[in-house]
């Protein structure tokens, strides 16, 4: 393949890299005592709140930067980082005509509709969307269809001030502050974020979505998801994000906690597009995620799916605690990295309950300069009695400069477990490629075919709408990326 | 349609192809028989624009058009197509999403629009019967599993599914049992008209029992040493192909 086409793809643009002139409401750079109290102050929190981020603060000061992971990237300066920024006036906004044309038409760019009212002429959206643009939430839609079912849809902060005794029993049970350097970091400074609570009986009848963008410069997004299914209850909740192409590294480091009640399920979706630095590895986010689901109680079941495809460096392992008997947990994703983009991801999946099952299929994408691991941790403990588990890597290869690694860990505690690993490593091949092409298929749309095919098992696992979505993402992101 | 002159074709510095002449038709089938290593593979991977292969030296004319400037994709989009003697795989991606991706792409080089998914359909069902291709292989991902006979099948079912002008049939015998053969043959056959040619590549005359070409061509070292009717195959079978290397004296 000759090297000008990989050039000249390799140069195709990060499509939502724009930037809104909205203005913001900044706190002053820095982290200390006092950020948090006026981080606290602004959202109008109640005395617990505060002291909760004052202790995971004080926790964190403790703690190292982890080192551990397969990626290298200058140690992000936490004093130079602005922990608050809210798009001006943040008002309480009772419809959509309120909200600033601005951030409405960065959200058409963007190709999320927040109109309601496309319910009403006939064309009927399945996604009510929460948007979080830096520091705060900034519209949730469809709140009154659900609340007639007594679901809870709304930002962090809401759920704060009206559902105290929600958040507070269920906050940091499933990520705790001391969990980790990043978590501690996000408990002390977490802004805003979405807060879902699914009744018992009830099945979610739209797809919940929560979309994140990072705006403002200089700034860290660090938001905090929670989603709770009570008995027999059901939601499928999809996560995206994007932000602006800026010369130096932002920092989003996020928690989301996830938890299941009997019989319950939660399906959480995620494609993430943070902007992943240009061709020379200048500029992207780090995305240092801590996402962690518990079934709680037996015959639940929890299913992380994520594409990922942005962020300069990743950071990001979704589990599932196996507490319940019979308890399901899942794990589908897709990792995708190019030119200078580095990825570290995986999941962990903890069997405590008797005849609890996971599955984690991992298909990893290295294309340019770029490092792509997956790492993975199967415990079984003692007495979660005929646990199984399936595993399997796939890492796929294009060009000769790229790293994929695999580092699965397994842990068996009980003899009556049964786990088993696979994994592969593949390029993609000329073969295919020129296959495509005698048949008309340019080298763009094969390599779209080749990876999409690939991915199939974890894109089929997505909400249409999102698996559209992904796999144009997909091709876009390994444009001219076989050389 | 085809017109080759003088082609010569070297991959790592090694020269394979070594001015090679031939006219093609339309409404013309042409076999190109020859013994192991003598470039017949070669000339099929040139003509569909595998970039493996330098062109040194001579021309390639199809319909009026330099073929050798073309790009692989848009020499299928004029109306090339190669049946691979090794049919490549494609995990995950089904023939349907493939062919229809394919056709699409080749409307749209011609400015049309993309084909109903209605009409698509239909035309799969209909070219189906053509190779006796089972239903499911249709929806089976490219080539994946396949049995050495399917993958055949199936390349004649894209064949038939994207209508070329100028079909090459890399050994597409190799590896057939004697009824696969028959169900390729006879989907070569009906697929021929007088607007279409095709050359077909193969080592054994056997093939050319099933699908009858108006001229023989034997490829010995990079060259066409000799040309003629169809007894030519006859008499290559009977002879081996130590004849034609006494004749040209090798």
């Amino acid at each position: 393949m000759s090297n000008e086409i990989l050039e000249e793809q390799i140069n195709s643009d990060y499509k939502y890299g724009f930037v809104t002139d909205i203005e913001a409401d900044n706190a002053p750079k820095g982290l200390n005592e006092d950020i948090i109290r006026f981080i606290s102050k602004k959202k109008n929190e109640p005395e617990w709140m505060l002291e909760y981020r004052l202790k995971a603060f004080k926790y964190w000061l403790t703690l190292e930067e982890p080192h551990w992971a397969h990626v290298s990237y200058p140690k992000p300066n936490f004093q130079d980082i602005i922990y608050y920024s809210a798009p001006k006036p943040k008002v309480q906004l009772n419809s959509l005509d309120e909200v600033d044309p601005e951030l409405l038409k960065t959200f058409e760019k963007l190709g999320i509709s927040i109109e309601e009212q496309k319910r009403l002429s006939g064309v009927e959206s399945r996604i009510a969307v929460d948007i979080v643009m830096d520091s705060v939430s900034v519209k949730t839609t469809f709140k009154e269809t659900l609340s007639e079912k007594g679901i809870i849809f709304c930002s962090f902060g809401e759920a704060v001030q009206e559902h105290p005794e929600l958040v507070k029993k269920y906050m940091g049970s499933v990520v705790p502050y001391t969990d980790n350097f990043y978590a501690a970091l996000n408990s002390a400074v977490f802004t805003d974020g979405s807060f879902c609570y699914i009744p018992k009986g009830v099945r979610c009848p739209m797809e919940l979505s929560t979309y994140f963008r990072i705006n403002a410069s200089g700034t860290g997004q660090f938001e905090r998801t929670l989603i709770i299914a009570a008995e027999d209850a059901y939601v499928s909740y999809l996560e995206g994000c994007t932000a602006p192409m800026r010369d130096e590294n932002q920092l989003h480091a996020a928690v989301v906690e996830i938890v299941t009640h009997k019989n319950a399920e939660v399906k959480y979706s995620t494609v993430q597009n943070w902007y992943p630095g240009d061709k020379n590895g200048k500029g992207g986010i780090f995305n240092f995620v801590t996402k962690r689901g518990i079934c709680l109680e037996d015959n639940s079941k929890i299913s992380w799916t994520q594409v990922e495809t942005g962020s300069a460096v990743t950071w990001k392992y979704p589990s599932v605690i196996l507490k319940g008997d019979n308890s399901v947990g899942e794990f589908y994703s897709v990792a995708v990295t190019n030119n200078y983009q580095q990825a570290d991801t995986g999941t962990k999946m903890m069997h405590l309950g008797k005849n609890t099952r996971s599955t984690i299929i991992s298909k990893g994408i290295s294309a340019g300069f770029s490092n792509n691991s997956y790492r993975g941790l199967v415990r079984i403990s003692k007495g979660a009695t005929n646990a199984r588990n399936f595993s399997q890597c796939d890492s796929l290869l294009m060009g000769d400069k790229c790293g994929a690694h695999t580092f699965p860990y397994i842990e068996i505690k009980d003899k009556s477990a049964v786990v088993e690993h696979e994994a592969t490593t593949s390029k993609i091949g000329e073969d295919q490629l020129f296959y495509c092409k005698s048949r008309g298929i340019d080298n763009e749309k094969a390599i779209g075919l080749i990876v999409n095919g690939y991915c199939k098992e974890v894109l089929n696992k997505l909400p249409m709408e999102f698996a559209v979505e992904a796999q144009k993402l997909l091709a876009v992101s390994l444009e001219g990326s076989v050389g | 349609m085809l017109s080759i002159k003088n082609l010569h074709a070297s991959i790592d510095g090694k020269e394979i192809l070594k001015g090679i002449n031939l006219e093609v038709k339309a409404g013309e089938i042409h076999a190109i028989m020859g013994p192991n290593g003598s470039g017949k593979s070669t000339l099929s991977a040139v003509l569909a624009g595998r970039e493996d292969y330098e062109v040194t030296e001579g021309s390639v004319t199809f319909n009026g058009k330099d073929l050798l400037e073309l790009s692989p994709e848009d020499r299928a989009r004029e109306g090339v197509f190669l049946a691979f003697q090794y049919p490549v795989e494609i995990p995950g991606v089904s023939n349907i999403n493939f062919l229809k991706t394919a056709i699409n792409e080749i409307r749209a080089y011609k400015g049309l629009e993309p084909m109903e998914a209605k009409d698509f359909l239909a035309l799969v069902k209909e070219k189906q019967k053509l190779v006796e291709l089972d239903g499911k292989l249709a929806s089976r991902s490219v080539n994946e599993g396949f049995s050495g006979g399917e993958k055949k099948r199936n390349e004649i079912f894209q064949m038939a599914i994207l209508e070329p002008k100028l079909a090459i049939l890399d050994e597409t015998d190799s590896g057939l049992d004697i009824d696969a053969l028959r169900i390729v043959a006879g989907g070569v056959n009906k697929l021929k008209s007088k607007d279409n040619a095709t050359i077909v590549i193969t080592h054994y005359q056997r093939l050319l029992d099933y699908i009858v070409p108006d001229v023989v061509h034997i490829l010995y070292n990079g060259k066409i040493v000799k040309s003629g009717p169809k007894e030519l195959a006859l008499e290559l079978e009977e002879k081996g192909y130590d004849f034609i290397k006494e004749e040209v004296g090798a």
